[in-house]
């Protein structure tokens, strides 16, 4: 019954989010602002997860072939299918559910136990849309840019490690990563992405907004965030690829 | 003119409110005083539309708050100036910003209008020249200045302070008191000020409205309020050393 309840007050909450703006200058600083705090600041902790990602997904792969059959290309071929297919997409929106779900969790719920947001209220602004909607829009829009880089630099660490470690030289590597090359897959990605960023924010969001009582409250409000975004990751994660895959 | 009319509120088993009906007239500061818990608060959420009655009626110069749309609410609450217990300044925003705010959001002055009503309101406060500061740089006593700073900037009809003193040194929340008495009688706003503390009542409370068990148990002016003989109004008043010392040398 209070799962039906949360999620009937979460689409309550969206409907109030997706209302017309009232300034639309201000609602675009703000998108800037934020596309600037959970997107670009996130770039230095994705790119380092991405590079070692990419060199250890090249080395387990040459670890497990010891068969004269399986062509050594194989190797780049399959660190480009893991990163773009999964990796990238789904474990780095993992990573940033932690990142910025939390953040966003606590600071809307700071804002909530501080009366920042009855404050706006008072003010006669939608403070859901105020508050949320430049978050969704900027994590919608930065999250793809984000991992792209994140396949581009996981696939180029693993043909340097490849090469460095003498496991494959960097020709087969880059046959490897061209073989059976389908551009729906990183369509595919990108549409993971973009659903995933949907989520993270609008579910931190939701329980930040929601947040009553005090210091302690903003920090459960924060871990909900993080779990069950990652939850819901997993989950349209499973239905995605369904859908767009087989 | 504010008139609530039998207001009521519950939270679960819990009234809070049960009927309450009061009038707050401009010019004037009215207080809504109580023990903790007795529903204050919840009274003040309910006139400003933070919390929806379960009962009543809220009008704001004869316009019926909670028979309006939400557009129409909206016209009313640019009217609607609120000092939070806690100031409730944003955090990443200056000073300067915090009061331009709503003149951003909801306003169609010009960059530099906005920046001299700013200027206005800060001077109107006694905080001329903290434009560029944060508030987490302010002191309580300032943090609450500039509160009262961005509520009067929208020029507001209607002025609400939650606890205005609570956290200051008896000094500072002299200061706050009277800012709050001047900018009521300058601008002839209706001033509602939720508080417990006694010093401000008697300070500059021109009307006074008790909370008990959920209703208005007493109505009347500062004057009143010391010699009254309802007993739960005055177990409240004379609870402390220093309040009884009073009543004693009024007697």
């Amino acid at each position: 019954m209070k799962l039906i309840s949360e999620v009937g007050k979460y689409f309550m909450m969206l409907s109030q989010v997706f209302s017309k703006p009232e300034r639309f200058i201000i609602y675009w600083r703000q998108t800037v602002l934020e596309a600037d705090k959970i997107g670009v600041k996130s770039l230095g902790i994705i790119s380092l997860l991405s590079v070692f990602m990419g060199a250890v997904i090249t080395l387990q792969t040459a670890s497990n072939i010891d068969s004269a059959w399986i062509p050594i290309y194989t190797i780049g071929f399959t660190a480009r299918q893991t990163m773009i297919l999964e990796f990238s997409p789904t474990i780095i929106s993992l990573i940033l559910a932690g990142k910025v779900g939390s953040n966003i969790a606590s600071e809307i719920g700071t804002m909530r136990v501080s009366e920042q947001i009855d404050a706006l209220e008072i003010m006669g602004i939608n403070s859901a849309s105020f508050l949320i909607l430049p978050k969704i829009i900027a994590a919608m829009f930065l999250f793809p840019f984000l991992i792209v880089i994140s396949m581009f630099l996981g696939i180029y660490a693993g043909a340097l490690v490849g090469e460095w470690s003498g496991v494959i030289t960097v020709t087969d590597y880059a046959y490897g990563i061209r073989f059976d090359f389908r551009t729906y897959t990183v369509f595919y990605a990108l549409v993971k992405t973009v659903v995933f960023a949907f989520i993270i924010t609008s579910v931190s969001a939701f329980h930040g907004y929601y947040t009553s009582g005090g210091a302690l409250e903003v920090g459960r409000s924060s871990t909900q965030a993080v779990t069950n975004s990652s939850v819901l990751i997993i989950l349209s994660n499973y239905i995605l690829t369904q859908l767009m895959l087989l | 003119m504010i008139e609530v009319k039998n207001i009521s509120k519950s939270f679960g088993e819990h009234d809070v409110l049960k009927g309450i009906s009061a009038h707050f007239t401009p010019g004037k500061v009215s207080f809504i005083i109580g023990q903790s818990g007795s529903g204050k608060s919840v009274l003040t959420k309910c006139i400003v539309g933070l919390l929806k009655p379960d009962l009543g009626e809220v009008f704001f110069d004869d316009r019926d708050f909670y028979a309006m749309t939400r557009k129409q609410q909206k016209t009313i609450r640019k009217e609607i100036g609120m000092l939070f217990q806690g100031s409730a300044l944003f955090d990443s925003q200056t000073v300067e910003e915090n009061i331009m705010f709503p003149l951003q959001m909801l306003g169609q002055m010009s960059k530099d209008e906005m920046l001299d009503r700013v200027n206005v309101c800060l001077e109107r406060v006694n905080l001329k020249d903290t434009n560029h500061l944060m508030p987490a740089e302010l002191s309580g006593g300032m943090k609450k200045r500039v509160g009262i700073a961005r509520a009067i900037s929208v020029n507001p009809r209607y002025l609400f302070c939650d606890e205005p003193n609570s956290g200051l040194d008896p000094q500072t929340a002299i200061v706050i008191d009277n800012l709050i008495q001047e900018i009521t009688r300058e601008f002839n706003i209706t001033t509602v000020v939720v508080s417990h503390d006694m010093n401000s009542v008697i300070e500059i409370g021109d009307d006074i409205n008790f909370i008990h068990n959920g209703l208005i148990a007493w109505h009347g002016t500062k004057d009143q309020i010391l010699n009254t003989e309802h007993k739960e109004l005055n177990d409240f008043v004379y609870a402390s050393e220093f309040m009884q010392q009073v009543r004693e040398n009024l007697k």
